[in-house]
């Protein structure tokens, strides 16, 4: 049992030790031995460590209700105060256990994947920032230091996107996804101060009493909600945000699996599940069609591409888009859950990636080849029988993401999708909902298995680089197995034991609160309708993803199905998919050109015009006036009075000198003339 | 003879006649004599006073003491100058400026 | 005859006076200050004040004058006598000491002096002797201490250095 202030110190020393990581590496970690790596895979291990007694304790105590909050006042500005603090409940304790975890093995897959990069140690200090930043957002009380922690996010995921700056495109990258993300995040700030203007209070729970008041309500509410939620639709790189995570592929695979794919993108969502109860209805649709559409919109993108690290990048993307959608129709546990079940499985795949392409890497650099792109799938293949780990793990990782029963992922999809389907039962006008849902379940069958038949099956493309593909070592290995042994169903229903049913410790323990919105359906009325839809959903679902699977392996193993007969076929949506839309090329020419000829045209106006000739202007009459006054001051004032006061002083000290004669007699001539004026005066 | 008036007005020449010596004079024995009549003019007031006057013997105690003062002052007055022309060869008064800047 | 002996005092007193300020010999000048001072005795006679009028021959012209004497003949060498002496800022002083002097009679004229018709005493020694000795006693022996400290000093300061 711990006691709620062993849970307050617990929780500081997750925040802060990597923190001390990251201070320590940045500062002194080019000097250290094995320039300090150890530093922050002990943080990090020790992190770990008080997560999953935090989460073992969750069990112990087995309270669906646990809340804990401690807080102190951060400034006191008389008017109102600005508190900082923690609030930790069970949604709270599995985050940090995802967070620690999924970085731990970052920290461990970098070993090697790293070994020899210029910059190692401030790699190393960057993963320590983020780390700590993402446990502050985990953490969070109040929205304001959930702000602060989530733009030290932002930059953390800058930094390490652009960790190979050298490269344009790393750093092209890095900038983008923060300028991206910064749009959101004016969403979000305003969704902020909205709240704190009707409210008053930073405090999360303060904000849902408020709410529940009726404090703040109508349009106003779902203004702030959508505001908020602005935040999650680009940290969470939802459409028509999701342009930056593919660019962010750029950075270190590692990275690509710690942040783009199972925590830092993972923020928006739990942003959204942290403050679902109070977005109003009309903002939860917004969060619902956002989610359901960028789900289809980005499974249909990753069907063609040809890199497995944008193959896996946009399929976040999509299963971001799916965990939204679920917050939007209400299920938010389940949203949650797919956050759990996703962060293990994307996080898996995206080592796996990392494994292919370290071996490709080595493999091309033996033979001093340098054109040939290590990403591209089109140039592997039939790598199963040369890395049997890697390829065995990453498949589990497939079957999970693509839904199939046994699998982490099938039970929290079904749980996603069953919530749609009663969403839309409920408000047929809503059919949309579900039919994104499903028809990017079958699409994520399909590309997923895609990837893995172009990868580990069929012949090698290319026989000599073939040749040289080994295992990667055990320190990459070691997360591999982990984390796609976390995929089994079997971790996240104990203690039962059913593989078609999430009943389990994780809805025994975590539960949906009900919404503070006045009129908002609660928890119970949402999760009878999940409960209707449920078998229908498990029975479509599992029929998408056979569909999906099977018609991959038509495609891509048996070849009974020509991949280009069919991309022919369907010449312009084939296009389109394989040019992503055409969404860069399209905000660049409506949106970033524009604004760059705007930005142009003012500051036309602001330089040629105005400064140069309005403010310059100022400047040359300032100038003038100050002139002029100098002469007054210098050559008139001074000269005149304050020297001439000077002057008219020593004059009359050098006309007095002379009546200081040094002879007596004269003084006493003086003073006597003095008395004679004295008495003259006192006479008359 | 009998007024008081005339005893003050001998007084004040006496007195008058005495500055004017003391600022005058350049010997710093003339300038002590000056002062020696400057002392006689006020000997003078006393007395008349206390003859005119309430002053009564009070006014020949003071006469008295001022003639002992005078005494003394002579003295250490002349010591004084005889210091002075042992130092400077002078004793006029205006050749001993070291007091001027 | 009592009246014009005064005036013959008074006027030997202030001429004598004006001699000592205005002769340019020295030695002159304190031959004319021993008038001065005997024409002061007389007129401490006329104010019924023997007893000060003893001690100002005795002391100014048995002393003090002696003493002037003495400085002169001590500070000016004998053999080449240049005891003449001029004098300095003539008009300006004159000027000042006569306003002064026209200040002083116009005190003497404009204030209301009230006289009173005392006795003459028989003699003053005795009284004198007895204020000295009884209210005066303090100032007496501060007196005595002063012409101590004035015999000291005097000595110390004219002797030769060696």
């Amino acid at each position: 049992m711990i006691t709620g202030n062993i849970i307050t110190d617990f929780s500081l020393l997750i925040l802060f030790l990597p923190l001390v990581a990251f201070t320590v590496n940045i500062f002194f970690g080019k000097r250290l031995p094995r320039q300090g790596d150890w530093v922050s895979i002990g943080a990090i291990l020790i992190t770990l460590i008080l997560s999953l007694s935090m989460l073992l304790n969750m069990f112990m105590n087995w309270d669906p209700d646990f809340s804990h909050e401690a807080k102190f006042i951060w400034m006191d500005l008389g008017a109102f105060k600005i508190e900082l603090g923690f609030w930790v409940d069970n949604i709270t304790i599995v985050m940090l256990v995802v967070v620690s975890l999924i970085s731990s093995m970052t920290h461990i897959f970098s070993l090697e994947y790293m070994k020899g990069d210029i910059r190692y140690s401030r790699y190393y200090a960057y993963l320590g920032l983020f780390t700590f930043s993402m446990n502050g957002i985990v953490l969070a009380n109040n929205l304001i230091s959930l702000y602060i922690f989530w733009e030290l996010v932002g930059v953390s995921s800058y930094l390490l996107i652009a960790h190979w700056f050298e490269k344009p495109s790393a750093a092209a990258a890095g900038k983008k996804a923060f300028l991206t993300n910064r749009v959101g995040d004016i969403g979000f700030f305003i969704g902020i101060m909205l709240m704190f203007t009707a409210i008053g209070s930073f405090n999360i729970q303060e904000v849902f009493t408020g709410v529940s008041q009726g404090l703040i309500g109508g349009s106003l509410l779902t203004l702030a909600g959508v505001g908020l939620f602005m935040g999650a639709v680009g940290k969470s790189s939802q459409f028509p945000l999701h342009i930056w995570l593919p660019d962010a592929m750029e950075g270190p695979t590692p990275v690509s699996a710690l942040m783009h794919a199972a925590t830092m993108v993972a923020a928006g969502v739990y942003l959204t599940v942290r403050l679902f109860p109070l977005f109003s209805p009309d903002a939860l649709l917004v969060i619902a069609y956002v989610g359901g559409f960028t789900a289809l919109f980005a499974a249909s993108i990753a069907i063609t591409q040809n890199d497995i690290k944008k193959v896996l990048a946009y399929s976040t993307v999509s299963q971001l888009g799916y965990m939204i959608l679920a917050v939007g129709v209400g299920n938010y546990i389940a949203a949650f859950f797919h956050l759990l079940t996703h962060a293990m499985f994307k996080a898996c795949l995206f080592y796996g990636s990392g494994s292919v392409i370290h071996a490709m890497h080595h493999s091309l650099h033996e033979l001093d080849d340098h054109d040939t792109d290590p990403q591209d799938m089109r140039n592997m293949g039939g790598f199963k029988s040369k890395m049997p780990i890697t390829y065995l793990t990453m498949t589990i990782a497939t079957l999970a993401i693509s839904g199939v029963p046994f699998f982490s992922g099938f039970l929290s999809k079904d749980a996603i999708l069953a919530g749609s389907l009663g969403f839309a039962q409920h408000y047929p006008q809503h059919f949309l909902l579900p039919v994104f849902g499903f028809g990017a379940a079958a699409i994520t069958a399909f590309y997923m298995f895609r990837l893995i038949f172009m990868t580990f099956h069929g012949e090698a493309k290319m026989p000599k680089v073939f040749k040289g593909i080994h295992e990667s070592p055990r320190v990459m290995t070691f997360p591999l197995m982990l984390l796609s042994g976390l995929s089994i169903f079997i971790f996240y229903t104990l203690p039962y034991l059913n593989p078609l049913s999430d009943h389990g410790w994780f809805t025994e323990l975590i539960r949906a609160g009900d919404s503070v919105v006045p009129g908002n359906p609660t928890a119970h009325e949402i999760g009878e309708g999940v409960h209707h839809a449920h078998y229908t959903a498990m029975a479509l679902s599992l029929l998408v993803a056979g569909l999906g699977i099977g018609l991959s392996y038509l495609m891509y193993l048996k070849k009974k199905l020509s991949a280009e007969v069919w991309a022919n076929k369907m010449g312009l949506l084939y296009k389109l998919s394989y040019n992503k839309y055409y969404f860069d090329e399209n905000y660049d020419r409506f949106l970033y050109q524009p604004l760059l000829k705007l930005s142009r045209a003012v500051a036309y106006v602001d330089w040629d015009l105005y400064d140069k000739y309005f403010i310059n202007g100022f400047g040359r009459v300032t100038k003038w006036l100050s002139f002029l006054t100098g002469r007054i001051d210098y050559d008139g004032l001074d000269q005149s009075i304050v020297d001439g006061i000077g002057r008219a002083t020593q004059g009359f000290g050098k006309q007095l000198k002379q009546v200081q004669t040094g002879r007596l007699q004269n003084y006493m001539l003086f003073a006597l003339v003095g008395v004679i004026i004295i008495l003259v005066i006192q006479t008359i | 003879m009998d007024s008081l008036t005339n005893y003050l007005f001998v007084s004040v020449v006496l007195f008058a006649l005495g500055l004017y010596g003391v600022i005058t004079r350049r010997n710093g024995v003339a300038v002590l004599m000056g002062v020696e009549l400057i002392l006689n003019s006020a000997n003078i007031n006393f007395l008349a006073f206390a003859r005119f006057g309430g002053m009564n013997m009070a006014g020949h105690v003071f006469a008295l003491f001022v003639i002992v003062l005078a005494a003394a002052e002579a003295a250490v007055a002349l010591a004084i100058i005889i210091n002075i022309f042992n130092n400077f060869h002078t004793i006029n008064v205006d050749d001993v400026s070291e007091l001027k800047q | 005859m009592a009246e014009f002996t005064f005036w013959i005092v008074v006027g030997i007193t202030l001429g004598s006076a004006f001699m000592v300020v205005q002769s340019k010999n020295l030695v002159y000048s304190a031959y004319a200050l021993l008038f001065s001072f005997i024409g002061v005795t007389g007129l401490y006679v006329f104010l019924w004040a023997d007893f000060i009028a003893v001690v100002q021959v005795v002391v100014y012209v048995g002393g003090i004058l002696i003493l002037i004497i003495f400085g002169i003949m001590l500070t000016n060498k004998i053999t080449s006598v240049n005891i003449s002496h001029a004098s300095v800022q003539k008009k300006v002083g004159a000027v000042a000491v006569l306003g002064m002097a026209f200040l002083l009679g116009y005190m003497v004229i404009s204030t209301p002096w009230v006289t009173l018709a005392n006795v003459e005493p028989a003699e003053t020694t005795a009284a004198i002797g007895r204020l000295l000795m009884m209210d005066y006693l303090l100032p007496f022996e501060v007196a005595s201490l002063l012409l101590l400290g004035a015999l000291i000093g005097a000595t110390t300061l004219s002797r030769k250095e060696d």
